[in-house]
């Protein structure tokens, strides 16, 4: 088991490194001149202002000191933005209860919901309620977030009035106001993994179903409830935490951008969305990069979570 | 030299699914009817995939039919802006936009604005055909681009094993880790400044190749997991024996076994890869004016709530509705390629 934790710990750091080296050399690629000199010094800046620009800023380093520089800037919170020059870890920091709220909220309910819709779906296969369910779930993972938001605004919010149109209510301030702001975009980014994880579940349950411990169980005597609690759902939830640990981290990093922007819930990934309108490039080198780590992260952890659950994993692999 | 030695019954040219499934059912069919036979009729008898994969046709041909539509029916272009006309509905003569900037709702006469217009006075019908044809062709191209790439890494990390797995399974390892939103951002809004050769700018490639490279991961996986296994069968043994080169064999063995896998994944990558360009088009990092897509006109449509929201409803239902049919269909080809999936709980 130590030699599993080990060996994913080093590949997890590994990739850290690579991923971060990466995004930086895609944005530095990205800029006009190879240096953000162009655009920090302005439209009329002369030759003289862009080269003195370029020694202030490093610019003119090899690229891997810029990179060490630009990650230790990043990661002591020193990083400014070339556009605002506000600091960069700051302005993530004021985004993230916004981006939290929302990705755990969110995921939280979608859990609780694919498992329950998914478990009724696979008992009721092939009933009316079953295709009624399937029906829902792939209109739920048709539909791009931002346009179920931009509906929900228009006519939840807009002509019946009963939800707040968007923003963001810290809870600090006012919990009630916090939870009802929140509603509408926990229900947004909850559809889409709802709509996939039952389905998944649904055929993770049907397989298991058919197993030779399932039979065994009913024919000690065990009830319905029982087997289905004991041996199907223990077995078919496996794939779904591992999913959902990943899912969750890509939330909290990125697919809650779309949401956010719609309920302009000035989290961040609605600072990602407005860095990439002002071509921030440094605000989202950051982003991305500390995303992705989280992800990885993430992985890791539940790659060894689910090591510790199914023997299977940490001795064959 | 002798053609090579493959398995002669029917229906193991896929793997034992197709045997164990039929036996499990019950089901007794006499041999010698090819295993897309078998499925093509299992889709047949199911009605709804069968439908919606028709309204994908639909949807396609009426993109496809933009220009005449165009032309003869509204008379107007895409880019057609009209802010100070008027127009006579149903006896009414009405400003296409109103004095304080609200365009016009649907109509619903085919000759103009069937559909409404927007803030600029252009016609939403027409917008929507042709802004489809951008988004159907992005996600074409961008599934395309996906399968092809990924069954090649695919086939060769599974077949050579060894170092060459190694490394490909690690650069999939660091596609995967980034989330697909941020990847497309990073890679649509690198290649928008600054491009790599033709691959630049607004031209719609930009999009397509961003969304069809953040997918490769998730087919290459699959793919590569399933020639893992066939790699320990006898069949590839024999085929060596025989003599073949390493890329005949994967051609003319491996490739046909991996068939039906691929032709699963193509709705399913074909509908992400049309909502992600809706949401990297949403974020600005998708495609770009002047060009046109859903994407484009839903982004525009809700900067001007509620003042005009068939703006946003419009393309969007389009949207929802091609995905989801194309959704439906993949789910209905999965059921008929893959038996077990057939099985329910019985006892």
């Amino acid at each position: 088991m130590t030699r599993f934790v080990v060996r994913r710990v080093l590949v997890m750091i590994v990739l850290l490194f690579v991923i971060s080296a990466i995004t930086f050399l895609l944005f530095v690629v990205a800029l006009p001149n190879g240096s953000p000199a162009g655009l920090i010094a302005g439209r009329l800046a002369t030759p003289a202002e862009v080269h003195l620009i370029n020694i202030r800023y490093g610019f003119d380093k090899p690229l891997y000191v810029q990179y060490f520089n630009t990650m230790k800037n990043i990661f002591s919170g020193q990083a400014y933005s070339y556009q605002s020059g506000f600091n960069v870890l700051n302005e993530i920091r004021a985004g993230m209860p916004a981006t939290l709220s929302l990705a755990l909220g969110a995921g939280f309910i979608w859990l609780v919901t694919s498992i329950a819709v998914g478990t009724l779906a696979a008992v009721k296969a092939g009933k009316y309620a079953d295709r009624v369910l399937t029906v829902l779930a792939m209109i739920g993972v048709s539909m791009p977030p931002f346009f179920l938001g931009a509906v929900l605004i228009y006519y939840v919010g807009y002509k019946w009035s009963i939800i707040p149109i968007g923003g963001y209510v810290p809870w600090t301030q006012n919990p009630v106001q916090w939870f009802v702001h929140m509603l509408a975009p926990w229900f947004t980014l909850s559809v889409l993994f709802i709509g996939f994880y039952s389905r998944v579940l649904r055929s993770t349950i049907l397989d298991t179903i058919n197993e030779d411990y399932v039979r065994t169980a009913h024919a000690k005597g065990l009830s319905d409830r029982q087997v289905l609690l004991r041996h199907i759902l223990r077995n078919s939830l496996l794939p779904i935490i591992s999913l959902f640990g990943l899912d969750l981290a890509q939330v909290i990093g990125g697919g809650a951008i779309l949401t956010e922007s719609v309920y302009n819930l000035h989290g961040v990934g609605q600072l990602a969305r407005d860095s990439i309108g002002r071509l921030d490039i440094i605000t989202l080198m950051a982003i991305v990069i500390l995303t992705a780590l989280a992800v990885v992260l993430i992985g890791a952890i539940v790659d060894i979570v689910y090591a510790l659950l199914d023997p299977r994993i940490r001795l064959g692999s | 030299m002798a053609t090579p030695i493959t398995a002669s019954a029917p229906g193991t040219e896929f793997s034992e699914g197709i045997d164990a499934g039929f036996e499990s059912a019950g089901l007794d069919l006499p041999p010698g009817i090819g295993p897309w036979s078998l499925a093509w009729r299992r889709l047949r008898r199911n009605r709804v995939s069968l439908f919606f994969g028709g309204v994908f046709l639909l949807i396609v041909l009426m993109c496809l039919l933009a220009p005449l539509y165009s032309h003869d029916v509204a008379h107007i272009g895409p880019d057609t802006q009209n802010i100070t006309g008027t127009v006579t509905v149903g006896g009414k003569t009405e400003d296409i936009v109103s004095l304080i900037g609200i365009p016009i709702g649907p109509t619903w006469e085919f000759r103009h604005y069937f559909l409404g217009a927007d803030e600029l006075g252009r016609d939403v019908a027409v917008r929507l055909l042709y802004g489809g044809r951008n988004s159907l062709e992005i996600g074409a191209v961008a599934t395309l681009l996906t399968m092809i790439l990924a069954t090649i890494v695919g086939l060769l990390a599974g077949y050579f094993r060894g170092i060459t797995d190694g490394v490909i399974s690690r650069i999939l390892d660091v596609i995967w880790a980034y989330p697909a939103v941020l990847l497309g951002i990073t890679l649509g809004t690198v290649l928008a400044v600054r491009g790599i050769g033709p691959l630049k700018g607004t031209t719609l490639m930009v999009p397509a190749f961003v969304i069809g490279f953040v997918y490769i991961p998730y087919v290459a996986r699959p793919i590569r997991a399933q020639v893992l296994t066939m790699r320990e069968r006898e069949f590839i043994d024999a085929a060596r024996q025989q003599g073949l080169s390493h890329f005949q064999i994967m051609w003319s063995e491996i490739l046909p076994n991996l068939s039906s896998t691929i032709v699963v994944f193509i709705p399913l990558i074909l509908a992400n890869a049309i909502l992600l360009e809706a949401g990297l088009t949403y974020l600005g990092a998708g495609v770009q004016p002047p060009n046109a897509s859903w994407g484009t006109m839903i982004s525009d449509g809700i900067s001007t709530i509620p003042a005009a929201f068939h703006n946003v409803l419009i393309p969007g239902i389009m949207l929802v509705l091609t995905v989801l049919s194309v959704n439906v269909f993949g789910d209905g080809l999965r059921d008929a390629l893959d038996p077990r999936a057939k099985v329910r709980i019985g006892r």
